[in-house]
């Protein structure tokens, strides 16, 4: 056996490693685990399917249908949550951190490489789950109940406002996971804290519920208008605009991956 | 070529490495010794910048591993066997890690051939024995042709065959004028791979120095090594069973 490298890979090329080759190794590494492709299957699959039964069971016509059609994102959110924290604490488990640090060294680079790729990638099926519901549970309306078009007001900026919420929940997580590092610990902050914990906060504090992650997507992103509740307007919280309450989304996310590149670049791997 | 110059590391109150100072020369394969917990695994993870010293520094290549430029085509390393992903195929592992490097992707067959796992390299690598698990370690670290090889334990769980595959790999990338770096506490292994040692207890350098040089005088290296080592010695089994009356 020989071991001269009959592949020129001595020929070093100019310059240096950068976002480009990271993204391009976190691309190979994500697309190669089956689970990943299972997870992003289950929550395209499970989002439409929300849709469809929010198609055959509406009865209130005055209802924001496209609201509803929408309610499969909640769920969904948290596989592209959980999944955003698997691909960063898998590499602590399985010990791959250490070959992958060894190949890409500027730890901030290589978080930046891995939140470009997932966030591509949860933005894509994100957009595709949103769609495909808002388009099942508007073909399967029954009871005389008018289907929502994308050209009426506010409904094209739901559909797609709800679809980039699949990407900004799975950004968060991977920040989440580059903190925390352990795998349930990690889901557990994510489930507890953004589902349980923040909701109920919104919940019993009308105040803070624009901040909170699922109440924003329940009454603001995904909505045509205006969520009502009761008589009274006055008891309603208050949400900022969809556009706003996405950016309260996405400062989350890059709060998350900051603190967690911070992290990363400091602690031992 | 790498260079250690005053290496510290501390873990709470425990000094895993406590002000270490070698060099590793090219065109040799220098073993480096120490008893269990003496600190090796640690300056590996220091040289690799994987870990932050507290004081000193480590270079290979005259840089810090943090400012090479394509680190894998420079620095080979293997620190354990099964750090990869158990779902993914070894193909898949080495290709990831070439795509980083921009390494060219035909260079992953031929590290797969080069360690006997070409029939191997689309299976699920979770499904893999320790000593193939060493094999897609050795492979990796191959895969940028570097001029510096770290190898942490690599005969680990290998058959008969894979021991004498290293140790003649070993030897021959030596022998083509690169730096191979190879811990190991299998003492008459290292006997017949490396020509140079680095012997290390408790953190400290005990010694730097020749196979030759450190078993002149003693029965075997072994011997030399356990002599060498014995006031640093961290985890120790009773000597020999008591006689029960």
């Amino acid at each position: 056996m020989t071991t001269t490298a009959a592949t020129r890979v001595r020929r070093v090329p100019g310059g240096r490693y950068g976002l480009a080759q990271a993204a391009r190794m976190e691309w190979i590494k994500l697309r190669s685990l089956r689970s990943t492709w299972w997870t992003l299957a289950v929550t395209v699959a499970g989002t439409i399917a929300i849709g469809l039964g929010v198609g055959l069971s509406s009865r209130n016509a005055s209802a924001d249908v496209t609201n509803n059609a929408l309610a499969g994102v909640v769920p969904g959110l948290l596989l592209t949550g959980v999944l955003g924290v698997l691909t960063m604490t898998s590499e602590y488990s399985c010990g791959s951190v250490r070959v992958t640090l060894a190949a890409i060294p500027r730890r901030p680079l290589l978080l930046a490489a891995k939140a470009a790729v997932f966030g591509a990638v949860t933005l894509v099926i994100g957009e595709a789950a949103s769609f495909l519901a808002f388009l099942a549970a508007a073909a399967t309306l029954r009871h005389g109940i008018a289907a929502p078009a994308l050209s009426q007001p506010g409904v094209l900026r739901a559909v797609v406002l709800s679809g980039a919420a699949f990407c900004l929940i799975g950004l968060l997580g991977l920040g989440l996971g580059a903190i925390i590092r352990h795998s349930a610990a990690a889901v557990g902050v994510l489930v507890a804290g953004v589902y349980v914990a923040a909701m109920a906060i919104g919940v019993a504090a009308h105040s803070v519920a624009a901040y909170m992650p699922i109440l924003i997507l329940e009454n603001s992103l995904s909505t045509t208008r205006p969520v009502t509740c009761g008589s009274s307007a006055a008891s309603c919280p208050h949400f900022f605009s969809a556009w706003a309450e996405l950016g309260v989304l996405g400062l989350y996310a890059v709060i998350a991956l900051a603190a967690g590149g911070w992290l990363l670049a400091r602690r031992d791997a | 070529m790498i260079e250690a110059q005053g290496l510290t590391k501390r873990y709470g109150p425990t000094v895993a490495v406590d002000a270490l100072s070698f060099d590793v020369r090219p065109g040799s394969v220098t073993g480096f010794l120490g008893p269990n917990g003496s600190g090796k695994s640690t300056t590996m993870r220091l040289i690799l910048g994987l870990d932050r010293p507290d004081a000193g520094q480590a270079r290979v290549g005259g840089r810090r591993y943090r400012e090479l430029r394509w680190p894998l085509r420079e620095v080979g390393a293997m620190l354990e066997a099964r750090a990869f992903h158990p779902g993914r195929s070894p193909r898949s592992h080495l290709a990831a890690l070439a795509a980083g490097n921009a390494i060219p992707r035909a260079r992953v067959d031929e590290v797969l051939d080069m360690a006997g796992l070409a029939g191997a390299a689309r299976r699920r690598a979770g499904k893999f024995s320790l000593g193939m698990g060493q094999r897609l370690g050795v492979a990796a670290a191959l895969l940028g042709d570097p001029a510096v090889l770290l190898l942490d334990e690599p005969v680990n769980g290998l058959d008969p065959e894979g021991v004498r595959w290293i140790r003649n790999l070993l030897k021959s990338l030596a022998a083509q004028g690169r730096t191979v770096l190879v811990s190991s506490h299998l003492i008459s292994e290292m006997a017949l791979t490396a020509e140079r040692l680095v012997v290390i207890g408790r953190g400290r350098l005990l010694a730097d120095t020749t196979v030759a040089e450190l078993s002149a005088g003693s029965a075997s290296l072994e011997d030399a090594f356990i002599r060498l080592t014995s006031e640093a010695v961290e985890y120790r089994g009773s000597k020999t069973p008591e006689a029960t009356s």
